[in-house]
C-alpha cells in the first residue's frame, strides 16, 4: 500500500501524536516516547510493550505492514491508541476505512 | 545618717551575697532621634555579612520555607551565595522544595548540599534523586513531625533563612506588608514560625523594610539575629498554581461534588464542625459545593484549617465559618484576608498538626478532604512518589490531617491517563490506610470495613458505596496490567511516620 507523511492526534495529556511516514523495509518500525513507559537499556517497563501491541494490531488490521511509525504518548488509552493509529493510516492512504 | 554613701557597705555586701556587682553610674544617653536609630539597627546587613555572622559552618544545618511555593526566590538566592561563599556539605532542611529549586541539583553534584529534609519534591530536582544523585537520603516529614522534630530538637537548625514581605530593622515580620512599598504577599508563615523560634541564628530576608514596629508581626524580633534586604523574595503570582490552583476541570469538580455530597451525609456536618481542604484541584473545590448545603440546612462551621484558599474566605466572609486557621496561604485573596481580618489567624506548623503537641488544630478537626496520587486495596496513600517510581509529590499535612480528623475523604480519580489512582500496593506508603475512611473516584465511592456505621450512613442517603477491590478491578480493565519498574537497591528516600518512626523508604530507579 501507498503511504503518504501523515499524522493525527495531540500532546494533550491523555492523548497519543501518531506519525506514520514510508519505510523503504518491511514491516512496522515503532518509536514509541511515552509518560507511560520507561526505558531501561533494552527494556521498556510499564506498558511500552502493550502501547506498541495496539499500535500494531490496528495498522495490520488495516493492512499495513510496511512503515515507520512515531508515536509520542501522553498516557493515551487502548481506544484513543486505536483511533489517532487509524486516523493517521487513513490520512497516510487515502483508503477510508470509515465509510 | 542614711545616704546613699553610708549604705555604700551594706549595698556591698548585699551584692556580694547575691553574687552581683555593685552598680556603677557610667551610663551615656544616646541622643540620636529614635526615629533615626531605629533605621540604623545593627541587625540590618548584607546577605554575606548575615551569613559570616551567624557562624555557619561546613556540615551545619540551614532551613527555609515554601510559602512561596512557585515563585519562591529565597533559596535559591541563599543557596547560591554559600556556594560562592565556598560553603560545603551543608544539610539544607526547607519546608518543601517545589520546581523552581532546580539549581539545587548544581549545588548537590558540587557538594554545597549532601543532605536534604523536606515535606516533598518536585521537577527536575526530585527526578534527579530519583535517579540517585544524593548519596544521603532525603528524608521526608510531614508538617506536623517537621514542627514537632525542630521544636524537640531532633531537627536541630543552625541557621534559618525566611524570606518575608515585611520586616522593620529589628527583625519583626510578616508574610504581607501594610506600606506602600509592599512587593510581595504569601500571608501566613505557619511553616516558619519553628525554624524562627528554635534555630539557632535566624535571617529574615525581605523586601520591603518598614520602619518601626511592623505591625501584625508573625515573626517577633527577639527570635531574630539579622534583617536582610532583598530585591524580592518571591513572586506571589505563582503560589497558586500547580498543585493549588483553582480546578475548571469536569472530572475534578465531578469528584468534588461527590465528596461534598459524603461530607454532608456522613454525620459529621453540623453546627460547629470543623474543615480543612488539602491541594488538589478536586480536594479544594469540595468548599464550594458545601457552601450551598451549609446554608440550606443553616449549618455554621466553628473554623476552616490549613491551607486556607479564596473559597474559605468567601465561606468565612459570609458568616458561614467563625474562624479561619491558617498555616499556608494557598491563595493572594487568602492572604490579604490574613493581613486584615482578625478572625483569619495564622497558626505554626507544630501547633497545627504536630502528633504529640495537645493543642495541635487538627486534633480538634472533624473533616478533611485530602488528594492522592495513588490508594491501595488497604487504603494506604501515597502522596509522594508517582506510579513511575519518580518523586512528585509532597506528604504536606496528609498523614497528620488523615490521622487526626474524625473523617478522612480522599477524593482522587481512578485513572489520571493511563495511570491508575487505585492499585493493589501503594509504590511508597505516606497516609496509613487506619487513617484513611472514604475514598472517592468517579467510578464509585468505597469506605474503609474499619467504619461500618459511616458506610450505612451513606448508603441510608442513597449514596453508593463500593468495594475498594471493585475499583481496582475497573481500572485494571481499563489500562492493563503495567510491567514492574526497574528499582535499584540503593535507598534514595525515607519516610517518617509523625510518631518519629521510620514508616517507608524510596529506592532509586535505574537510569
Amino acid at each position: 500500500m501507498e503511504l503518504k507523511n501523515a499524522m493525527a492526534g495531540t500532546l494533550e495529556s491523555g492523548d497519543i501524536l501518531i506519525q506514520i511516514a514510508p519505510s523503504d523495509v518491511d514491516g512496522l518500525h515503532i518509536e514509541l516516547d511515552s509518560t507511560v513507559a520507561y526505558q531501561f537499556g533494552e527494556q521498556i517497563y510499564q506498558f511500552g510493550e502493550q502501547i506498541k501491541k495496539v499500535i500494531t494490531n490496528t495498522l495490520q488490521e488495516l493492512g499495513i505492514n510496511k512503515a515507520n511509525v512515531k508515536a509520542t504518548d501522553k498516557g493515551a488509552l487502548d481506544c484513543t491508541i486505536k483511533a489517532r493509529v487509524t486516523a493517521a493510516a487513513v490520512r497516510s492512504t487515502g483508503v477510508d476505512v470509515w465509510a | 545618717m542614711n545616704s546613699i554613701k553610708d549604705r555604700a557597705d551594706l549595698i556591698a555586701a548585699a551584692a556580694k551575697k547575691m553574687g552581683k556587682d555593685v552598680f556603677k553610674d557610667d551610663l551615656v544617653k544616646i541622643s540620636t532621634p529614635r526615629h533615626d536609630l531605629q533605621r540604623k539597627s545593627g541587625k540590618v546587613v548584607t546577605l554575606e555579612e548575615a551569613i559570616k555572622k551567624s557562624g555557619l559552618k561546613d556540615g551545619m544545618t540551614i532551613s527555609f520555607h515554601h510559602h512561596f511555593r512557585g515563585g519562591d526566590k529565597v533559596i535559591n538566592m541563599v543557596v547560591d551565595k554559600l556556594a560562592e561563599m565556598g560553603f560545603k556539605n551543608l544539610h539544607l532542611a526547607s519546608s518543601s522544595l517545589i520546581d523552581v529549586h532546580k539549581p539545587l541539583i548544581e549545588h548537590i553534584k558540587n557538594g554545597v548540599i549532601t543532605k536534604i529534609s523536606t515535606s516533598g519534591l518536585r521537577g527536575d530536582l526530585a527526578t534527579a534523586v530519583s535517579h540517585g544523585l544524593m548519596e544521603e537520603p532525603v528524608v521526608f516529614r510531614s508538617h506536623g513531625s517537621r514542627g514537632y522534630a525542630i521544636a524537640t530538637g531532633e531537627l536541630h537548625i543552625d541557621v534559618a533563612f525566611l524570606g518575608a514581605s515585611s520586616s522593620d530593622p529589628l527583625g519583626n515580620a510578616a508574610g504581607f506588608s501594610m506600606s506602600e512599598n509592599a512587593k510581595s504577599i504569601c500571608g501566613s508563615l505557619g511553616y516558619a514560625l519553628p525554624d524562627a523560634k528554635y534555630a539557632d541564628k535566624t535571617v529574615i530576608l525581605t523586601d520591603d523594610l518598614v520602619d518601626y514596629p511592623n505591625q501584625l508581626n508573625a515573626i517577633s524580633e527577639a527570635d531574630v539575629d539579622y534583617v536582610v534586604v532583598v530585591d524580592s523574595v518571591g513572586d506571589s503570582s505563582k503560589i497558586s498554581s500547580g498543585a493549588i490552583r483553582d480546578t475548571k476541570n469536569p472530572r475534578d469538580i465531578l469528584l468534588a461534588k461527590k465528596a461534598a455530597k459524603v461530607v454532608i451525609n456522613s454525620g459529621y456536618f453540623e453546627n460547629g464542625f470543623s474543615l480543612q481542604t488539602g491541594s488538589g484541584g478536586a480536594s479544594l473545590a469540595v468548599t464550594k459545593y458545601l457552601r450551598q448545603a451549609m446554608i440550606d440546612k443553616g449549618i455554621k462551621a466553628r473554623f476552616a484549617l490549613g491551607g486556607i484558599t479564596s473559597h474559605m474566605v468567601k465561606l468565612h466572609q459570609e458568616g458561614l465559618i467563625d474562624r479561619l486557621i491558617d498555616v499556608q496561604s494557598f491563595d493572594k485573596v487568602a492572604a490579604e484576608s490574613l493581613m486584615s481580618d482578625p478572625m483569619h489567624k495564622s497558626v505554626s506548623a507544630n501547633e497545627y498538626a504536630a502528633l504529640l503537641e495537645p493543642g495541635s488544630a487538627t486534633h480538634f478537626l472533624d473533616v478533611v478532604i485530602l488528594s492522592a496520587l495513588e490508594v491501595d486495596v488497604n487504603f494506604n496513600v501515597n502522596v509522594l512518589v508517582g506510579s513511575d517510581g519518580i518523586i512528585r509529590g509532597a506528604i504536606g499535612g496528609h498523614p497528620d490531617t488523615a490521622a487526626d480528623s474524625a473523617l478522612s475523604v480522599i477524593v482522587c480519580p481512578l485513572l489520571r491517563g493511563r495511570i491508575p489512582c487505585v492499585v493493589d500496593e501503594v509504590t511508597t506508603l505516606i497516609t496509613p490506610g487506619s487513617t484513611v475512611d472514604v475514598v472517592v473516584t468517579e467510578f464509585g465511592i468505597a469506605v474503609n470495613p474499619r467504619r461500618p456505621e459511616l458506610k450505612k450512613r451513606l448508603q441510608d442517603a442513597g449514596i453508593e458505596i463500593v468495594e475498594i477491590t471493585a475499583l481496582r478491578d475497573r481500572a485494571k480493565s481499563i489500562i492493563g496490567e503495567a510491567a514492574p519498574l526497574p528499582f535499584g537497591d540503593k535507598v534514595v528516600g525515607i519516610v517518617m511516620n509523625r510518631d518519629g518512626s521510620v514508616m517507608d523508604v524510596i529506592k532509586n530507579i535505574k537510569d
